[in-house]
This record gives C-alpha cells, sequence and structure tokens, in this order.
C-alpha cells in the first residue's frame, strides 16, 4: 500500500483539498475563541533548547517500516499521521505554526530504527516522532530517545511493562485490552475453559501470562496454553488438539502471516466459528489483518481492542470519511492506526497547554490532556504516559468490519506495571 | 492427557492427527519438488524460490479476481486454470531469470545463492509496489472449504485432500519427466557430466534453461495451491524458504527420492510431536535431529552414486 496519497490529479486535488480545509478553518476559527498566531508566541520563547522551529513551521519525524515485513502493518500509521498532521495545518498548526514532517524508514530492521532516530533528534532537531509500530522497535529507540531527550508517540497495543519519561502510548497496554474481554466472554457467554494460543514472542507470552492469571482468579480454567514460531503454516495439529482439549473460548494472539494460515485451516477443518463451540476471541486480529484473513475465514470471531472502524460516533464517522477521501475508498482502519491518528492531537494540545516546544515542558503538561475529538471518543493521557481508554469488543462479520458488541461502561485505567499479573 | 476420553473419541483424534501429519508431508513435497529439481539436479541454490511460489500465488489472486468480476458463473472452477496459468507465469520468469542471470554464474555456485537472494528482495519490493505491502485475500470457491465429515467424529479438511491429490500429481509428473522422458535423460547426462553431455550433442544449454523453468514452474503452482491455506502478501514466500531447503538437503540433494522420503519423516516427526509437545520446542527437536542426521550423514538420507 502506497503511503503517498492516492489522487488522480494530485496538484488539482490537493488545491481543492486546502481550499475546502481553509473553508473548515475560517469557520472553525469564528467560533473557537483562542485562534492561536504565531506572533503572540515568538520562536525565542516557545523554543528554548534549539529544536526545528522556526516562526511559520515547526518540524517533526514520522518514523515507520515502509519497506520490509512490518510496511504491511506500519503503512496505516504512516497515514493516520500524515491526515491529522494535514488536518492540523489546515486548522492553523500549532501556535500558529505549520507542521512540517521528515520521514525515515525504519525498513522493518530494529537498529535501522534507532540510527534513523537518532538522526531525527540530533541532525533535524525534530520537535517529536511519531513512529515504531513492533515492541522490538521500541525497544530498539528508547535509549536514543532517553539520551537525547526526544518524545515519542507510539502507537500500537503492546505487551505493557514499559514507562519511559520521553514516550506517549496511544495504544493499550496488556491490562487494558485483555481483562475486559476475559471478563465480557465469562459473564455474557458463560466461559468456563480456555485455550491460549500465540506466537512465539514477549507480546502474546505476556499477554498470556496476563490472561492466564486472570482466568484463574476468576475461578475459571486453562486447559491449554501454546505458542508457534512466527510466521509457522501449519496449525493442523494444534487444531486437534483444541479438538481434544474442548474449551469454551480459544484465546488467540497469533500474528503476521501465520494469522492467515490459522484461521483458513481452522475453518478447513470444520470448527465453525459462528457456532461459537468453541468461540474465538482474539486481541490481535484488526480489520487491517482480516483484509489478507478474508472476511468469510474469521466470520463470527470475536476480537478486544479499543477501536472498530464501525464504531458508531460522529467522531469516527467524519474520521472515517476524512481518511477514505485521502487512501481512497479501499481502506479499511484497524485499532492501531486510529491510535497512530491520535499522537498528532496529543502532541498539539500538549503543547498548547505548555505554551512551548520544549521537550521538558511538553512532557510535564502531558498528563491529565484530553481529547474529545478522537474517533475511539474521549480518551486522557494517565500520569504514567498511557491513556485511559474504553475496551470494546467486536464481531467479525462477513464484509470484513467488526459489529460492536460490548464496551466497557467507564474508561479503562492504564495499568503498565499490574500488581499481581506478572 | 487422555484418562477424561472414550476410545472412540481418541480414535477420532488420531486419525484426524494422522492425516494432519499426511497433509503436512504434501505440503512439504509441493514445496520442494521445484527446488530439488533447481538445486538437486543443476546445482543452483535458489533463494528466490519462495518468491515464485509468490508468484504463483498473486497468478492465482488475479485470477479469482478476473473471474469474479467476468466469468461469475465458472468461478467454482476458476482455481484449475489459474494453477495452470501459474505454472506457465513462474516457468516463464524462470526462463527468463536463467538466460538473464543463472547461466553466467554455473562455474560459480556458490555466487548463485548471492545473485538469487538479491533477485528474491527484487521480486519482494515489485509485489509490493504492484499489490501494496498488504496481503492480499484470495477468494477459495466454496466447495474447496470446509471439511468432509468421514465419520460422526472425524472430519477431514477439503483442502488438505486437494493438496494431497496435487502433490501425488505433481510427484507423478516430475518422475515421469526425469526419468522416462528423453528430457529427464539429458537433464541427468548434463548434470552429471555437462562437458561430456555437451560433446554427444545435447543442448546443454537449452537443457539447463528448460529445468530451470521448470523448476519455478512447479515452484508456481505450489504457490497456486498454498493460497487454500496459507498467506498471500510480498514476503509470505520467505515463510516457505527454510523448510524448503530443510527438506531438499536433509534428502540428499539429487534425490527426488530421497526429498520425498524427507519430506515424510520431517513432516510426521514435526506433527507427532507438535501434537504432544508445544510448536516450538517440536520445531526445535526437529531440527536438532535434522542437525544430528546431518553431521553423521553429511551427503543426505540418499545419496546418487556417481563418479567424480
Amino acid at each position: 500500500m502506497s503511503d503517498t496519497p492516492k489522487k488522480p490529479n494530485k496538484q488539482m486535488e490537493a488545491s481543492r483539498r486546502s481550499v475546502l480545509m481553509g473553508g473548515t478553518a475560517l469557520a472553525a476559527s469564528l467560533f473557537v475563541p483562542k485562534f492561536l498566531r504565531a506572533a503572540d508566541y515568538p520562536t525565542a520563547a516557545v523554543n528554548t533548547t534549539g529544536l526545528a522551529v522556526t516562526d511559520d513551521e515547526v518540524t517533526i519525524g514520522i518514523l515507520h517500516s515502509i519497506t520490509g515485513t512490518m510496511s504491511i502493518s506500519e503503512t496505516g500509521s504512516v497515514q493516520a499521521e500524515k491526515l491529522a498532521i494535514e488536518q492540523i495545518n489546515a486548522q492553523g498548526g500549532i501556535l500558529g505554526r505549520k507542521i512540517k514532517y521528515i520521514q525515515e524508514d525504519g525498513a522493518s530492521d530494529w537498529p535501522t530504527f534507532a540510527e534513523k532516530a537518532k538522526k531525527l533528534l540530533v541532525n533535524d532537531k525534530v520537535a517529536s516522532v511519531m513512529g515504531c509500530w513492533t515492541s522490538a522497535s521500541r525497544k530498539a529507540v528508547l535509549p536514543v530517545f532517553e539520551q537525547y531527550n526526544g518524545f515519542l508517540y507510539y502507537p500500537t497495543f503492546y505487551e505493557g511493562l514499559e514507562q519511559s519519561p520521553n514516550v506517549i502510548y496511544t495504544g493499550q497496554e496488556a491490562t487494558q485490552q485483555i481483562i475486559a474481554g476475559l471478563n465480557w466472554v465469562a459473564e455474557t457467554k458463560g466461559a468456563k475453559s480456555f485455550y491460549l494460543l500465540g506466537s512465539d514472542y514477549i507480546w502474546p507470552r505476556t499477554s498470556n501470562k496476563i490472561a492466564r492469571k486472570h482466568i484463574e482468579k476468576l475461578g475459571l480454567k486453562v486447559v491449554g496454553e501454546e505458542y508457534y514460531p512466527l510466521g509457522h503454516t501449519q496449525f493442523n495439529s494444534v487444531i486437534n488438539k483444541i479438538r481434544l482439549k474442548k474449551p469454551d473460548v480459544i484465546y488467540a494472539i497469533v500474528v503476521g502471516g501465520s494469522n492467515v494460515a490459522f484461521y483458513k485451516q481452522l475453518k478447513a477443518a470444520g470448527i465453525d466459528m459462528t457456532k461459537e463451540k468453541p468461540l474465538l476471541l482474539t486481541i490481535s486480529v484488526t480489520e487491517d489483518e482480516i483484509r489478507g484473513i478474508g472476511g468469510e475465514n474469521i466470520v463470527g470471531a470475536y476480537a478486544c481492542m479499543k477501536y472498530f472502524q464501525s464504531l458508531d460516533n460522529p467522531n469516527n464517522i467524519a474520521f472515517v470519511e476524512e481518511f477514505k477521501k485521502m487512501w481512497g475508498d479501499e481502506i479499511v482502519i484497524g485499532d492501531v492506526t486510529q491510535a497512530a491518528y491520535l499522537g498528532p492531537w496529543l502532541w498539539k494540545a500538549a503543547v498548547e497547554k505548555a505554551g512551548s516546544f520544549d521537550i521538558d515542558k511538553v512532557r510535564a503538561a502531558s498528563p491529565g490532556i484530553e481529547l474529545t475529538t478522537a474517533p475511539e471518543g474521549y480518551v486522557k493521557v494517565h500520569e504514567n504516559h498511557h491513556l485511559w481508554s474504553k475496551t470494546r469488543v467486536g464481531h467479525a462479520k462477513l464484509d470484513g468490519q467488526y459489529e460492536v458488541v460490548f464496551e466497557t461502561a467507564e474508561l479503562v485505567e492504564p495499568d503498565p506495571f499490574p500488581k499481581g499479573y506478572q | 492427557m487422555f484418562a477424561d476420553y472414550s476410545m472412540g473419541e481418541l480414535g477420532a483424534i488420531f486419525a484426524m492427527q494422522g492425516f494432519a501429519g499426511l497433509i503436512l508431508f504434501s505440503v512439504f513435497v509441493l514445496m520442494a519438488l521445484g527446488l530439488a529439481i533447481i538445486f538437486g539436479q543443476m546445482g543452483v541454490i535458489n533463494m528466490a524460490h519462495g518468491e515464485f511460489m509468490i508468484l504463483g500465488a498473486y497468478v492465482t489472486y488475479l485470477t479469482s479476481n478476473l473471474f469474479s468480476e467476468y466469468m461469475p458463473a465458472l468461478f467454482s472452477m476458476y482455481f484449475f486454470l489459474a494453477m495452470i496459468l501459474a505454472f506457465i507465469v513462474a516457468g516463464a520468469l524462470g526462463m527468463f531469470v536463467e538466460w538473464a542471470l543463472i547461466r553466467h554464474l554455473y562455474k560459480r555456485p556458490l555466487d548463485t545463492l548471492l545473485a538469487t537472494w538479491g533477485l528474491s528482495l527484487i521480486m519482494q519490493q515489485i509485489y509490493r509496489s504492484v499489490f501494496g505491502a498488504r496481503e492480499v485475500g484470495v477468494t477459495i470457491p466454496e466447495w474447496m472449504m470446509g471439511s468432509l465429515p468421514l465419520t460422526d467424529t472425524i472430519e477431514i479438511p477439503i483442502n488438505g485432500i486437494f493438496v494431497m491429490v496435487l502433490a501425488t500429481g505433481i510427484s507423478i509428473a516430475v518422475y515421469i519427466m526425469m526419468f522416462r522422458s528423453s528430457w529427464g535423460k539429458q537433464v541427468r547426462a548434463v548434470t552429471q557430466n555437462r562437458v561430456m553431455a555437451g560433446a554427444v550433442g545435447i543442448n546443454t544449454e537449452r537443457t539447463d534453461r528448460l529445468t530451470f523453468g521448470i523448476g519455478c514452474g512447479v515452484a508456481g503452482v505450489a504457490g497456486s495451491a498454498f493460497t487454500m491455506i496459507g498467506s498471500t502478501g510480498p514476503t509470505a514466500g520467505q515463510l516457505y524458504i527454510v523448510d524448503t531447503f530443510l527438506v531438499v538437503v536433509f534428502g540428499g540433494a539429487a534425490s527426488l527420492l530421497g526429498t520425498i522420503a524427507s519430506a515424510f519423516s520431517i513432516s510426521q516427526a514435526q506433527s507427532i510431536m507438535e501434537f504432544f509437545l508445544s510448536g516450538s520446542m517440536a520445531k526445535v527437536l526437529t531440527l536438532l535431529t535434522v542437525v544430528g542426521i546431518l553431521m553423521l550423514r553429511p551427503q543426505g538420507l540418499f545419496a546418487l552414486k556417481l563418479r567424480k
């Protein structure tokens, strides 16, 4: 998938879009009382640490893989971030300055991520970075961000057990994603026994560890727990094992190409997920992945995360429409894409609250930042740099979309170091 | 582990597990046949084998789109045409690659490793640019999905049976071509002694090109079949390459029978261990066993006896 907008005649379309957006911005400026102008914020005052901020521009970095294995997943994030930046610019930018971005390619290679992060921070002096996707890439850039005091917005749901002063985590950490889903399946579906399955690396293993503790806390039973190497494509043996153990729920955290093989073979083996015997609950399949799996192979499964494209609220409807306008009608939007979209907006809010681009001031201003315009609904930054967010359960439909069947009544508090779950 | 189950249930599970092993065997055979022809007969280490398979998968994807667009009535049959097209496209590209790249490197077999690895990167990036970085979903005709209830408790995946039939068919076809046709005789002659084969009037260049083309074509068919069980994306070929080399090397590079025997033993070992142990452990033990056997018997299970 390309990360430049799909437009037949780019220039003309772009100018039409900017006219449209200019109109919206003008309208917005009439209603928003505090329309920030650069003149009110002299560069010398808002930038005391030598970041790339001029009188009319501020530079940020986008650091994702656009080549290599991970480009499958990361392309959506790049698209979301560019959309957010364009929308912010159309509204007049941040402190009266337009956002300019420098995009670097992490190339699905973790040392490359670290090198590019250093380049963005040291050479380009970017004011913040939207980037990374896998935990491995985040762990690779973390020392760089901490050494050079950069500021990273990280979009993926992940295993938790981390909290850096230089990172804002806009996706859910493991307990937010897992516990609500398990409670739901135990309460509404009466599930008693679980089979835990995952790809063999840190995120599925940590997540299943939390899931197992919670299942046992609820007084229910784990009848099997298993991991397969990344890229594994033969699941017939484990499917037979699942048949033998007859669990009520298959809890699957399979990722990447293995995902496609797993669901196709599950279906071929005659396990019809629409009958919910057993029921399948996953935390790793967004609408993005379903495109590769095929709706007919996963219909009836349940997924637990914070965002689904089908969410019915005005923010999301507008977001989906804008996203499709920029990137084409064919596109689907998954959980991480939405979380990536929040990055630039959260940064904007923090900078405006701080009245400065200085990273220490932005960091101090970040906790407590609220966003009422998020497609997923209301979110708020916690002291621990993660987001308060609702958790939802979606039911996979034939057309590759999820129907939201449950959402938590309250925002779920992020808890990256859960006591009693380690 | 088995205390709570009746004999009937256990019997059913073991029968299905037996089939799972056979399906894995067929998958391995399909993956490895093309490489066995290229690596085994020509000595070319084709690192782009997985990408040729994925080319077959993309051809299947395009054919399915074409049929659902223009001939929805015939959609249930498109798969057969897709496999033939996959063979032709992958084979033609294989012959082109042989002409443009491989034939200059016959005297430097290790360099083929680097050259074909580079080729695999180029092909991946082309897929990415043309079809996008995301995986594509290939729609499989309705009759090929689901399972066949053999008894009340035993269910066999239809796509598994399809892969088994296909693997058997292709193995027989390759066997006949290699050992019962004049082309096969020429291939074997060129493998054993290139200079002498040339001297008795065999067109060695043409034989090489055809052999490489057929190997790639078989890979294309395998890739086409794997759209039923796996993913189709720019880098999906990488998922298969390690297992493929494992099977071919373990079998004894130059022997087709060895390839099949090794596919059988590796698949059975892996599927039985996956059932009793966990997935990653099964893989580790399989690889350890293979490494151990190869240390004792570096030429693989079946070695061709020939005078050097």
